[in-house]
């Protein structure tokens, strides 16, 4: 019946719905196709504009992603396809293919004077629909259209597969869909994600009756809810129902998930791939950090009390954890979290999680190029094998240390590990860079350490949603820009980084906790997590010595570097970080996010190790703390808590967080993992 | 000279430059593109990219000339040029930098300057006949003529 009818109505859409061009008639396609060239060379450009006009397409030129990306984000449905150069000197044209595919879902095609072989399969791993080689034939333009027509029947067929459940999908998904088996299992459904929702809502809703589907613009936000509720799955056992039930998004149809999810796990995969050699990388440069890790776990179990005691579990902990890794005396019990909020406990800690994870991945020395290619949002992947070693922590450290100054790259770690889950999110967000949510938080001189960058990202995107978590976070901070660019928006934000009490070793791992949430947040805008670091941030006033410890890690390091490599990211969250599943919009955010955090890796020579050991654990702690306090951080946390199991911190903070924090609905379940496990 | 001779002188000038391989097939599409709509398309696009080489080649010059030469900076000026000249339609640039490029990967600054030497070259050469062929079918228009496009057919 359903299937019947969307046959029909599929036949219908597609005839009158496919061709969202405003204005274009069906029957006049491919007339008014509108197409958004960006290319550096003026030259090329005028030549394609006019070639384009020629073919009577509505044509807009840019010379510069940046530029391409805030138009495509402006005006999410004000395009049909975008022809870009490989070859850009502010971003790499395979950057902005992710960013583009994770947050927009649009056909891209690359184009280039090079034609070698690797540069064309580089475009058939981003996700690009075609390539070019240059000089461009009109012929060659003439014919473009046929991608946005075989995206949109791609998309359809989706649609009709499940076109029972489709009728279903319509409805705000509040709770248990009738169509979807009993999916509330969740019992949490993120309500808070729905805000931008109601915008997808309305475009989805549009018909109803006849599957009308108006395309799904994964913003940085849907992509970053998106992310979590992967990364609270479990990459390998989310699948799109459950996926979208997480999410919870009215509107958003099984479908849509469907095909975002696959361009996520093409991302994941492209980053494992650099990962891993980011991990090696990691791995040595933590070893000789293991010293330092050994303590951290005595320490976390006095943290865990002292936390407990405070209620600041989460920066103290990680002031402890970091405090025992770099063998500091300064496992000064002293929490000076002051207020951290419930909240900001938990939501830090999922971050730490991510962190944690992404840091493996990141530390590798080159985080930063990894960014590059991975949007924003950190690679999932990237996060995923953080969950293996606890290490992950301390190679973002490490990254951190390394790049010093780069506040940015001990976000982009952190960014990396919530990434994972606000990936999606931040993805989408990323707007411009996508690195973006990186290169925001590095992009702060003020903290030098990647935590100074974090933490103001996060701050200010504590600011923003602290309710919400993520989502907000990153709408709020310009992660979506600034990944790239910014590093103002962080300094912005008043890091009380300076409070943490004498724990110096603590307080680096606390606002390199933060900063990494907040940079994830605010550049890939995905992480939840960040909101609640920065929450955590804002509210605690402890003066941690974090600038101290964490920042060593950025002194190195300026965010200038970082910022740089965010600007890879291009939308920092601008959902590069999908580059897995989306094949475009990856680029986002991601990359950037994932520079920052290699980059920091590769200053490995700095203090960076001391950190990352620390910083593990602390993650540990942290993440479980936030699943408490937020469900949307569990997504992110559910990535670290894997990793990081320390039961006894666990329970000490779930003690705690009992008292302060209501039901925590710790939805992820630490199974306690030893925080032995770090890799070193 | 009337208008059918310079027409016809045009129209020799232009083959000879596609024969002596300055120009390519690459041109010719983009004198296809030029209609009247948009007259000056052909002249337009020629003026661009005049001043985008002339700023690559600048660029060029000074990156070679560093005590530390940074080959991946001159590799990406070339790429630019290479693919602007091939875009064009003017294929002894694009040749020559198709060989500057091999220079760049080998880190031959020696032969980078050569080659260097030789785009510049080129592009002058380039330039010059470009401009006379402008030069040509302004004349002609001026004169009420039209630019005999269809008997370039090859």
């Amino acid at each position: 019946m359903n299937l019947t009818n969307g046959k029909g109505s599929m036949s219908t859409a597609s005839s009158s719905a496919a061709w969202r061009a405003g204005d274009v008639v069906p029957d006049q396609f491919p007339a008014g196709l509108r197409v958004l060239v960006v290319d550096d060379d003026p030259t090329c450009l005028m030549i394609l504009e006019k070639m384009l006009r020629t073919c009577l397409y509505e044509v807009t030129k840019c010379n510069r992603a940046e530029t391409a990306l805030s138009l495509l984000r402006e005006n999410k449905n004000g395009y049909d396809i975008v022809i870009s150069d490989v070859h850009m000197p502010d971003m790499d044209g395979f950057k902005l293919l992710e960013h583009i595919g994770l947050e927009m879902d649009l056909p891209v095609i690359m184009m280039s004077a090079d034609d070698g072989k690797s540069v064309v399969m580089k475009g058939v791993t981003h996700g690009a629909c075609d390539y070019l080689i240059k000089p461009v034939r009109i012929e060659a333009l003439k014919n473009i259209w046929q991608h946005v027509v075989r995206k949109k029947r791609n998309e359809w067929k989706d649609l009709e597969q499940s076109g029972s459940v489709e009728e279903g999908d319509r409805q705000p998904k509040q709770s248990e869909e009738a169509d979807y088996s009993s999916s509330a299992n969740e019992g949490n459904w993120r309500n808070s994600k729905k805000r931008k929702d109601e915008e997808e809502d309305a475009e989805e809703r549009d018909d109803t009756s006849t599957l009308k589907k108006p395309r799904v613009v994964w913003s940085v936000e849907l992509h970053q809810q998106f992310v979590a509720a992967v990364n609270q799955l479990g990459i390998d056992k989310a699948v799109p129902k459950k996926i979208l039930e997480l999410m919870n998004v009215p509107g958003l149809t099984r479908e849509n998930v469907a095909s975002h999810l696959q361009k996520y796990r093409l991302y994941l995969r492209r980053l494992s791939g650099v990962s891993q050699h980011q991990n090696n990388l990691t791995n040595s440069f933590i070893n000789p950090q293991e010293a330092s890790y050994g303590p951290l776990s005595s320490l976390n179990g006095l943290d865990l009390q002292t936390l407990a005691a405070t209620g600041q579990l989460p920066a103290q902990s990680l002031a402890t954890l970091q405090a025992a890794g770099l063998g500091r005396s300064a496992v000064k019990s002293r929490m000076p979290m002051p207020i951290v909020d419930q909240r900001n406990l938990f939501s830090f800690e999922n971050p730490k999680l991510r962190f944690g994870e992404g840091q493996q991945q990141i530390s590798s020395s080159k985080p930063m190029n990894f960014l590059h290619g991975i949007p924003t949002t950190m690679e999932p992947k990237q996060l995923a094998n953080l969950h293996h070693s606890a290490q992950s922590l301390g190679g973002m450290n490490m990254q951190v240390n390394a790049h010093g100054g780069q506040g940015g790259q001990g976000d982009s770690l952190l960014m990396q590990m919530s990434q994972s889950q606000s990936r999606g999110q931040i993805l989408n967000e990323t707007t411009g860079s996508h690195v973006p949510t990186l290169p925001s938080s590095i992009g702060q001189p003020v903290l030098p350490n990647a935590v100074v960058g974090g933490v103001l990202a996060r701050n200010g995107l504590a600011e923003n949603g602290r309710g919400t978590g993520y989502i907000q976070v990153s709408q709020s901070s310009s992660m979506l820009n600034f990944p790239l660019n910014s590093p103002a928006e962080l300094s912005g934000n008043s890091f009380p980084l300076g409070s943490a009490p004498g724990i110096s070793s603590l307080t680096s791992k606390g606002t390199f906790q933060e900063e990494v949430n907040s940079e994830i947040k605010g550049s890939v805008g995905f992480m939840p997590s960040y909101d609640i670091f920065s929450d955590l941030n804002n509210h605690k006033s402890h003066d941690w010595e974090l600038h101290n410890v964490g920042m060593t890690f950025n002194a190195s390091h300026q965010a200038n570097s970082l910022q740089s490599n965010l600007d890879v990211g291009s939308s920092v969250l601008s959902h590069q970080g999908f580059s897995s599943s989306q094949r475009t919009g990856q680029n986002r955010n991601i990359s950037a996010v994932g520079k920052p955090i290699f980059t920091a890796g590769d200053a490995t020579d700095h203090v960076n190790a001391n950190n990352v050991g620390p910083l593990n654990t602390f993650f540990d702690n942290s993440v479980r703390v936030k699943s408490e306090i937020v469900p949307d951080a569990n997504c992110d946390t559910n990535i670290f808590s894997e990793q990081f199991g320390q039961e006894d911190l666990m329970s000490a903070l779930l003690k705690q967080q009992q008292g302060g924090v209501a039901p925590a609905e710790n939805e992820f379940d630490f199974d306690g993992y030893p925080l032995d496990n770090i890799p070193v | 000279m009337d208008v059918g001779q310079m027409q016809r002188t045009w129209v020799e000038y232009t083959k000879s430059l596609f024969r002596e391989g300055f120009l390519d097939a690459q041109f010719t599409q983009l004198q296809l593109l030029q209609d009247e709509s948009n007259p000056d398309f052909v002249v337009e696009v020629v003026s661009l990219f005049f001043e985008d080489s002339e700023r690559l080649l600048n660029d060029l010059a000074r990156a070679l000339d560093q005590q530390i030469v940074d080959f991946k900076r001159v590799d990406a000026h070339v790429h630019q040029l290479k693919g602007s000249s091939s875009s064009i339609g003017a294929q002894r640039v694009k040749n020559a930098c198709i060989a500057f490029r091999n220079f760049c990967e080998e880190q031959n600054s020696e032969a980078c300057l050569k080659c260097l030497h030789q785009v510049q070259q080129e592009y002058y050469l380039v330039k010059n006949k470009l401009e006379t062929l402008i030069r040509l079918e302004q004349q002609i228009v001026a004169a009420g003529g039209s630019i005999p496009i269809e008997e370039l057919s090859f």
